[in-house]
Order: C-alpha cells, then sequence, then structure tokens
C-alpha cells in the first residue's frame, strides 16, 4: 500500500532537528527507514511530521574512543558490519549483524535506528544489552545517557521521551582474551529472531555475559545463567544448568511462530551453544 | 423521494505536501516536485516511466524492487523519493548496452534459465550486481549465493537455476 499523509523537515543542524521533532507531538524521526516506512506503507503508522535526519550535521559515522564504539545516528547497519576497525575491537557486532535482515535493507537501515525501533526480536537491541552499552539522546533539555539496560520497556518501547533524537549508541569494545558468540533461530533466512542469545565469556574476570532477544516482551539479560556461570569453570554440567535456568527468561506466548515451550526448549539449546562456542574464542 | 447527491468530500486544494527532489538516475539529471510520500518505487516508475523496476510486496520482504543507490542495493520501495534527492539512483534499465547487447549477468539468466515470469528478475540483478561490482570478494558457494539472493523471492523457479546464472555470471566477468 501507500503511505498515509505527513509533513516532511529535512533539518541541517540537530538543534533544528530536536526543535522540529517537539514542535509536533506526532513527529518521528526518519533515518534509514527501513523499519517506519514498511509500518507506513501497511498503515501501521501514520506519523504527522518526519524528521528526516540524514543531512543532520555530526550525526554519521563511527569512531572508537575510551573504550567504546561510537556509532552516530545516520551509521547504516552495513558500514557497522564492514568496519575494520569495529570488528577488531568487537567482534560480536559483525556475527550478529549477518541474521539483520539481508543486504540491500542493511545498506540503507541504520543501527540507531534499529534501537530506538525496539522490536523485542530485532538483533542489535539485543546485542546493545549483551555488551552493556548505552545510548545518547537529545532533546529540548540537553543530551543525556542511557545505559541499555533502562533505555529497554516493552515491544517498541523505550525510554527515549517524544521530543527527544537518539544521536549515539555506544558498544563497549570487548575486554582483551574475551570470547563472543551469537547463536540465532529463524524460520527463514534474514526473519525476526524465533529465539537469539549473544554470549561474552571473559576467564580474566571470571564473568559471562549472556542476553537473549525474541523470547519476551523486550530484549533479556539472562541474569539466572550468568550467576551460575560466574567464577566457575565452564564445565558440561555447568553450561548445560546455565541452560536449564535461562527457559526462565521466556514469557512470549504461543504465537504463529512458535509456543512457549517450544522457545523455552529453543533458548537453553541457544545458551548452551553460544557460552560453548565464546568459551572456545575465549584466551 | 430525493435522497440527494452522493459527493465525496474532496478538499478544493490537495493538502498533499509537496517537495522538490533532484538526482541522477542512470546517470541523467532528473528533478521533479513530487508528493513528499511518494516511494522512490513509485517516482520511477510513474513520473520517469522507469516500468523495469518492479513493485511487488511493498514493504520490502520480496526485493522485486530493489535498484541501487549510491553504489549499493536499496529497496526503491523502503526509500522516499525525497531521501533519494541528491542521491545516484541505477535501475535495471541502466544495465544492458546502448545498442541492446545484454550484460554477462543477463547472458547468464538466459543461458541458465534462470527466470520464468521474470517478475522478481529486475531486483534479483540489480541485487547480484551490486555484489559483482563491489570490490569484496564474492562467496561463491551454494550457501553464498543463497545467502546473497535471500532477500530476493522467486515464486517460479525454486532458485536453482538463479544459483547456476550467479556462479556463470561471476565466472565470465573475472574472465573479462
Amino acid at each position: 500500500m501507500k503511505p498515509p499523509l505527513f509533513e516532511y523537515c529535512a533539518p541541517r543542524t540537530l538543534k533544528d532537528a530536536v526543535a522540529m521533532l517537539a514542535g509536533d507531538p506526532g513527529a518521528m524521526v526518519l533515518a534509514g527507514g527501513q523499519s517506519l516506512i514498511p509500518a507506513m506503507n501497511m498503515r501501521l503508522a501514520s506519523p504527522a511530521r518526519l524528521v528526516d535526519i540524514q543531512h543532520v550535521d555530526g550525526l554519521k559515522g563511527i569512531s572508537i574512543e575510551n573504550g567504546r564504539i561510537v556509532v552516530r545516528a545516520m551509521t547504516r547497519h552495513r558500514e557497522l558490519e564492514l568496519d575494520e576497525a569495529v570488528f577488531r575491537a568487537n567482534p560480536l557486532i559483525r556475527e550478529a549483524m549477518a541474521h539483520v535482515a539481508h543486504v540491500p535493507i542493511r545498506n540503507r537501515g541504520t543501527v540507531v535506528g534499529s534501537i530506538c525501533h525496539a522490536d523485542a526480536a530485532a538483533e542489535m537491541p539485543m546485542v546493545l544489552l549483551a555488551t552493556g552499552g548505552s545510548v545518547v539522546p537529545e532533546g529540548p533539555r540537553g543530551r543525556r545517557e542511557v545505559a541499555a539496560q533502562e533505555f529497554f520497556q516493552f515491544h517498541m518501547t523505550t525510554t527515549r521521551e517524544p521530543d527527544e533524537i537518539v544521536v549515539e549508541a555506544h558498544f563497549p569494545v570487548l575486554p582483551e582474551g574475551a570470547g563472543w558468540a551469537f547463536e540465532e533461530f529463524t524460520r527463514r533466512h534474514g526473519d525476526y529472531a524465533i529465539a537469539a542469545v549473544a554470549a561474552i565469556v571473559e576467564p580474566s574476570a571470571g564473568r559471562v555475559s549472556l542476553a537473549a532477544c525474541g523470547v519476551a516482551s523486550r530484549p533479556v539479560r539472562l541474569e539466572a545463567s550468568e550467576q551460575i556461570l560466574a567464577g566457575a569453570e565452564l564445565t558440561p554440567e555447568r553450561i548445560k544448568a546455565a541452560a536449564e535456568a535461562a527457559t526462565d527468561a521466556v514469557s512470549a506466548p504461543d504465537d504463529m511462530h512458535a509456543t512457549n515451550a517450544y522457545r523455552r526448549h529453543l533458548l537453553s539449546a541457544l545458551v548452551r551453544r553460544a557460552v560453548v562456542k565464546a568459551a572456545s574464542r575465549a584466551k | 423521494m430525493n435522497r440527494g447527491t452522493i459527493r465525496p468530500r474532496l478538499p478544493a486544494t490537495s493538502i498533499d505536501p509537496k517537495a522538490a527532489v533532484a538526482l541522477t538516475v542512470n546517470g541523467e539529471k532528473v528533478s521533479a516536485e513530487v508528493s513528499v510520500r511518494m516511494l522512490l518505487s513509485d517516482f520511477l516508475r510513474h513520473e520517469l516511466g522507469l516500468t523495469g523496476t518492479h513493485v511487488g510486496c511493498e514493504h520490502g520482504v520480496c526485493g522485486a524492487c530493489t535498484v541501487m543507490i549510491d553504489g549499493v542495493s536499496a529497496r526503491s520501495c523502503l526509500t522516499f523519493a525525497v531521501q533519494a534527492s541528491g542521491a545516484e539512483v541505477r535501475t535495471i534499465e541502466s544495465v544492458a548496452a546502448e545498442d541492446g547487447g545484454l550484460h554477462p549477468l543477463q547472458e547468464a539468466f538466459r543461458d541458465c534459465h534462470a527466470l520464468q515470469c521474470g517478475y522478481c528478475t529486475p531486483g534479483m540483478i540489480m541485487n547480484i550486481l551490486s555484489n559483482l561490482e563491489s570490490d569484496r570478494p564474492m562467496d561463491l558457494s551454494e550457501e553464498g549465493i543463497r545467502d546473497m539472493l535471500s532477500g530476493n523471492l522467486c515464486r517460479c523457479t525454486g532458485y536453482q537455476n538463479i544459483v547456476a546464472a550467479v556462479r556463470q555470471a561471476a565466472d565470465a566477468m573475472a574472465a573479462r
């Protein structure tokens, strides 16, 4: 179908962009448009005003500073995926990115846009959560930093205020010697996850970080499993116990893709695979 | 009984906001004043008459509308024409030579019988071409090619012959 009527703004400065967004309660930010435009074409979204931020100064590119990968708002998925410095700093990102839709979508869609869209089954919000990252929203009251843990509230709902633009996402660099893995199950390549898990194993700190998507109303940290694996040798028995503990994180009801019981089984299998793979890559 | 006249309640003037767009399509500069909600796919087809770009699902799933924007593949149904202002767009119409001579990829599609109804073919070609023309090495394993094609749906061929065509085209282009 065709998208409904809207007013279009293409500001050049962040100050103007924030003012245009704040100036209309029905306004939405347009970055890559790969989630918003299909929703508009299906008439599921009908923003009164679109603030296109593609020409806004200072919102392009990636930098690595103070142990964080700073991804600015107009950075496309594909740009982050192919960046060699990003791959060296945090290889989990490239591994997860291969599961985000298809290349033509990744060529246009932005990482920060996907994080703000906050689909509960989307990969990048979950990777931000797994790495302990954060986002930086800017609004009429200034700029603030919000941890991923506090940002994602519910399916397509975040703590971003309607008049704020998320200008950056910060993905921490993986600690020296840490192992990583991303495991996902979908019916078709490029679909949203029925369930997916990211694992980071840090042998020196005795820490294992685990997050999942597709299993609840938002991406979740698998804290019960993390506690079982903390400070312990990653024996098959312990990994099995952690995988079983993860199933309590599944709150998704039965839907057209999978039953709750199937998702619980799936999540436990994916946790086991992800931890084993991440541990094998740790030094 | 007089039922009166039923008239559609249309506004006297259109409230559909418009904007000027100027972009390069297949090497030619074009400009127009279009509705801001006009999709790039509709701009190419209805404003420019470039009907080689096909419209399938209009929500980014089928890949029939794939074109190249600034050298990389993209869904023209998930891009507003105003967003593409200033960009370089390439469509299927730019692929064959001016004298009608087919591109090696198009030849490979013909040789391998990689199309039946042909509806998905322009999107397939633009997606594959962006891979063939990129400086990154292509993964020409069965799995690699299928991964590349995964964003383009074909309901006729079962994909076998499209995979074969990609391989033939990659070999032909490497030999040039």
